[in-house]
């Protein structure tokens, strides 16, 4: 099954909020290595928050990905403000681009994470390579 | 520390190993539990020589970097790479090494613009990674 061609554009409900711990923190500063002293969150942690929201995207049965297709092939953020312990966060995605390029379907996403205010936090790109069948 | 910064200057090379179990903890503290970054058998069945590392945990590498050279966290304002060469971790204590570098591009008002380099055996394994840090 291919992608649905009328996916470029379309925006996905927002994220179930995610509370942001001081424990969750620690647990990816430790896992990456990164320095955390209590304030700003690593500055890859929303990819916690963007990964659900693509997970969202990959699993809808409307859009036709199949899931073991898919490759990340480019991550980018950027940040209004370091996520920190406390933040009750909510990612929504949106297909901003969808190519074809030899039989693969190249999906640019933008996953706009927000505080419990609706406040912008950061901004996560992310370009999603999905191969067609062999 | 960024404020001293100007174009040109090179960064300190940080060099990092990654082992297996780095993946297992990456896994359980990202969410990703996508077997191809825990299973041998599952990765050789797409067609990849092995475990390869998450390529968020490789980013999540450079960013420590940065930490590490501004000397204070949360002075990232952009952070970005294409993902161009997996990271292949093999299945012993001894792991792979990733090296960051990072050299500053320009300095303008208050955003220092640091282009990366991330390898790991000698290959590239990150496509364009860059950042720009608060000064």
């Amino acid at each position: 099954m291919a992608v649905d061609p009328a996916l470029a554009g379309r925006t996905f409900p927002p994220t179930d909020p995610y509370p942001v711990s001081r424990e969750k923190i620690l647990e990816f500063a430790h896992a990456t290595g990164c320095a955390y002293d209590g304030g700003a969150a690593p500055a890859t942690f929303p990819i916690v928050v963007a990964f659900a929201a693509m997970t969202g995207l990959m699993t809808d049965p409307d859009v036709g990905i199949s899931l073991h297709r898919v490759v990340h092939g480019e991550q980018r953020f950027t940040y209004t403000r370091p996520v920190v312990a406390g933040d009750v966060l909510t990612a929504t995605l949106t297909v901003d681009t969808l190519r074809q390029i030899g039989g693969a379907d190249i999906l640019g996403t933008r996953s706009e994470i927000a505080d419990a205010d609706g406040r912008p936090v950061c901004t996560a790109f992310a370009t999603l390579v999905h191969r067609g069948e062999e | 520390m960024t404020g001293g910064w100007s174009a040109g200057d090179t960064l300190p090379e940080q060099a990092y190993t990654v082992t297996r179990a780095d993946l297992v903890r990456y896994a359980g503290a990202s969410g990703d539990f996508n077997p191809i970054h825990w299973s041998d058998r599952v990765a050789t069945s797409v067609g990849l020589p092995g475990v390869i590392a998450h390529g968020m945990f490789t980013l999540a590498l450079a960013a420590r970097a940065l930490d590490t050279w501004a000397g204070v966290t949360g002075r990232v304002l952009e952070l970005g790479c294409k993902f161009t060469k997996p990271v292949v971790v093999p299945d012993d204590e001894d792991g792979v090494d990733v090296l960051v570098r990072g050299t500053v591009t320009s300095v303008t008002g208050d955003a220092v613009h640091v282009g990366l380099e991330v390898t790991c055996a000698g290959q590239r394994v990150l496509g364009s990674p860059r950042a720009v840090l608060r000064a």
